[in-house]
């Protein structure tokens, strides 16, 4: 097994290092069978003909490749209602998102034993970072658990052209009620963000601090369908793009709902799109079973309580989170 | 609930494809003895040949009023409904009149015909509308959130509503709404098909809709069965799942130019001299929104599942492999050449050292 290979095995222990192999002792005054071949033997074999495994190796890659390449040009692919091509998520957007995910932030994920692992869930989280970045760290941590999470978006999002259709594709659907019940009735895992812009436009100085929760829409959508909500936690997205302040004038002017000034941006131009990388830290606190719930979907008192309650699980396990990583840019 | 089926049953727009099938599917079958078709224009002579046990009324859709008394109509079909303007009959505006104001006047007759058990309406899915913060899939009971643009999906919007006022005031004749996804067949010629036949594709830049059609053949026996058995309310008739824009042109082999929204009319138009046909706000709407509904009430009701989206769409595209440049077969055969390049190459570069 590769380095690489145990790392992948462990989610959220993106410093864990496989343990040094013990040098070669000596056994009866006779070597030891050495793991890797002597370079007299590997000299020998490459005289024999070249490395059978290797060969294949590359070719198998190569073919999967053009094979990939024709099924996409060729529209044979399957997609789903909501416009999710699970083919082009795993084999490009994936493999991307992963590099950040690993080496860039080294995300640490704990308590993926409370994500249900088939079924429907929603999973709601604190939002921040300037970009929604934290959205798609959280779809990659859970990727890593196998399942995949299926974004609510602002309709800002869609309004974009090509964006909207990464998003599409990515799995992400446009944040209104019948959407989320559709999935979640499609034993779906749905990831939503109820701060919203309000959540990941505000400035470094209220860092942490969750803003308000919105009418509460996801909760109902919840216990219409009887859906656990899973509360998220995620640490680390704050950093990354430290909003200053905010140019209101312009914003309006662009028509978005703010324009950042951080340390890098607008200064130094596109430069300033790269992320801090900061040290993240992701927590799935236990679910909450609403299946019981499902008649007072329309009551705005348990809806609005339930959503108290996610929205404190949440604070709380941020602040806890924030205890174990006290300067954000650790290793 | 089924009853009995109407004995006398009035198809208009029968001068059309769709309108000539159904009254063809319609005479042919002994439980209805009495087949009329109106139409303000004589049918096409490729359509004749399907309408010989269709008694035929050319009449506009005024006169139409006293034509629908005095047979006894029993059951009337509306699908005088058209989807882009035709230059022949006075452009959208005449498109608009045909409509809508058309639309008006059958159901005008029809709530006078003291015989009438039914009515069956032909609506489309474009009734949900185009906006962002639209659901991804709509069900009968989504409203629009916002008025269309495009000319074909406001007479819908219209039609609609007059068929709400018709159903208020005549509340015992069984009323269907049957809102269709584009209709797609290896014979069929709709703006839709037109525009897959192209060897070029105009597709809207940084969008990528989701689409579904409804295999005509499909489409009349949902026609059918509506009138034949009482199936009232309001109706998506589609082939589920759902194939994008840009892999559809793909699957039919086509290659798809982007072209930036604003001024895409403009642009649709210059391109038009390369052979391609012009798209108007409709298509724009639909390329830029997409549309897929819930079938499930049909499925439950009808007891009848369209073929699927992609079904329908291969079926189209055996018929029109005339124009298709990048099909599956020439990619694989390129796929396999290139393998086979680099593996030559790669046991050529071997055999070196």
């Amino acid at each position: 097994m590769s380095q690489d290979e145990f790392r992948d095995m462990l989610p959220g222990t993106a410093e864990f290092r496989l343990p040094e192999a013990p040098p070669p002792k000596k056994l009866n005054g006779r070597r030891p069978i050495p793991e890797k071949p002597d370079e007299q033997v590997a000299k020998l074999e490459s005289t024999a003909g070249p490395e059978p495994d290797a060969i294949d190796v590359w070719d198998r890659r190569v073919a999967d490749g053009l094979a990939f390449l024709r099924r996409r040009l060729a529209g044979a692919y399957e997609v789903d209602e909501f416009g999710f091509d699970p083919e082009l998520t795993e084999a490009v957007f994936h493999p991307m998102l992963r590099v950040l995910y690993r080496d860039w932030f080294r995300t640490e994920v704990f308590g993926t034993e409370n994500v249900p692992g088939h079924g429907p869930g929603l999973v709601v989280g604190n939002h921040s970072g300037t970009l929604a970045l934290d959205a798609l760290m959280l779809t990659v941590a859970l990727r890593e658990n196998h399942r995949h999470l299926r974004l609510l978006g602002a309709d800002l999002v869609f309004r974009v052209p090509g964006m909207s259709e990464l998003a599409r594709a990515a799995g992400a659907t446009v944040a209104c009620n019948p959407d989320a019940e559709r999935l979640m009735t499609n034993d779906q895992l749905v990831g939503v963000f109820p701060e919203g812009f309000k959540g990941i436009g505000k400035k470094f100085s209220d860092r942490y601090k969750l803003q308000r929760f919105g009418r509460g829409g996801f909760v109902s959508a919840a216990l219409r369908t009887g859906t656990p909500i899973v509360p998220v936690a995620i640490v680390g997205a704050e950093e990354i793009y430290p909003i200053l302040a905010d140019l209101k004038p312009l914003a309006r002017l662009l028509g978005v709902p703010y324009f950042p000034v951080t340390p890098t941006f607008p200064v130094l131009g596109p430069l300033g799109l790269i992320p801090l990388p900061s040290k993240w830290l992701i927590e799935f606190c236990p679910p909450i079973p609403t299946a019981h719930l499902t008649e007072y979907a329309d009551d705005p008192l348990v809806v609005y309580n339930l959503a108290d309650q996610v929205r404190e699980t949440i604070q709380a396990t941020l602040h806890e989170l924030l205890q174990k990583r006290p300067d954000p840019f650790a290793r | 609930m089924v009853t009995s089926p109407p004995s006398v049953v009035v198809v208009t727009g029968v001068s059309r494809f769709l309108g000539a099938s159904v009254a063809a599917r319609l005479a042919a079958d002994p439980r209805i003895d009495r087949v009329v078709g109106l139409d303000p224009h004589d049918p096409p002579a490729r359509l004749l040949g399907l309408l010989d046990g269709v008694e035929r009324i050319r009449a506009d859709a005024r006169a139409a009023t006293e034509a629908i008394a005095e047979l006894g109509a029993e059951a009337v079909v509306h699908l005088a409904v058209t989807s882009v303007p035709d230059p022949a009959h006075g452009g959208r505006a005449g498109m608009k009149e045909h409509n809508v104001i058309g639309t008006m006047q059958v159901l005008a007759a029809a709530q006078g015909a003291p015989n009438l058990r039914k009515l069956v309406v032909r609506s489309s899915t474009a009734a949900y509308g185009a906006s962002f913060r639209d659901p991804a899939v709509f069900t009968e009971d989504t409203e629009p959130r916002a008025v269309p643009r495009g000319p074909f999906a406001r007479d819908i919007l219209d039609i609609e509503g007059y068929v709400r006022g018709f159903r208020r005031r005549r509340p015992e004749v069984a009323a269907t709404v049957l809102r269709f996804a584009p209709m797609i067949s290896s014979s069929a010629e709709t703006s839709l098909t037109r525009y897959f036949s192209q060897p070029v594709v105009p597709t809207v830049l940084g969008r990528d809709a989701r689409l579904q059609f409804v295999h005509v053949d499909d489409a009349l026996e949902v026609l059918h069965r509506s009138v034949i058995e009482d199936h009232p309310g309001t109706f998506n008739v589609a082939g589920s799942g759902v194939l994008m824009l840009s892999q559809a042109v793909r699957r039919a082999g086509r290659i798809a130019v982007p072209l930036p929204e604003t001024g895409l009319s403009t642009a649709a138009a210059l391109v038009r001299r390369l052979g391609v046909e012009q798209i108007g706000l409709d298509q724009i709407d639909l390329f830029v929104h997409g549309r897929v509904v819930d079938t499930s009430r049909l499925i439950r009701e009808f007891g009848f599942t369209p073929r699927t989206t992609a079904i329908a769409f291969e079926e189209f595209i055996q018929s029109h492999a005339e124009g298709s440049s990048l099909t599956a077969d020439r990619l694989a055969a390129a796929e396999r050449a290139i393998l086979d390049g680099i593996r030559q190459v790669r046991a050529a570069a071997g055999g070196d050292h």
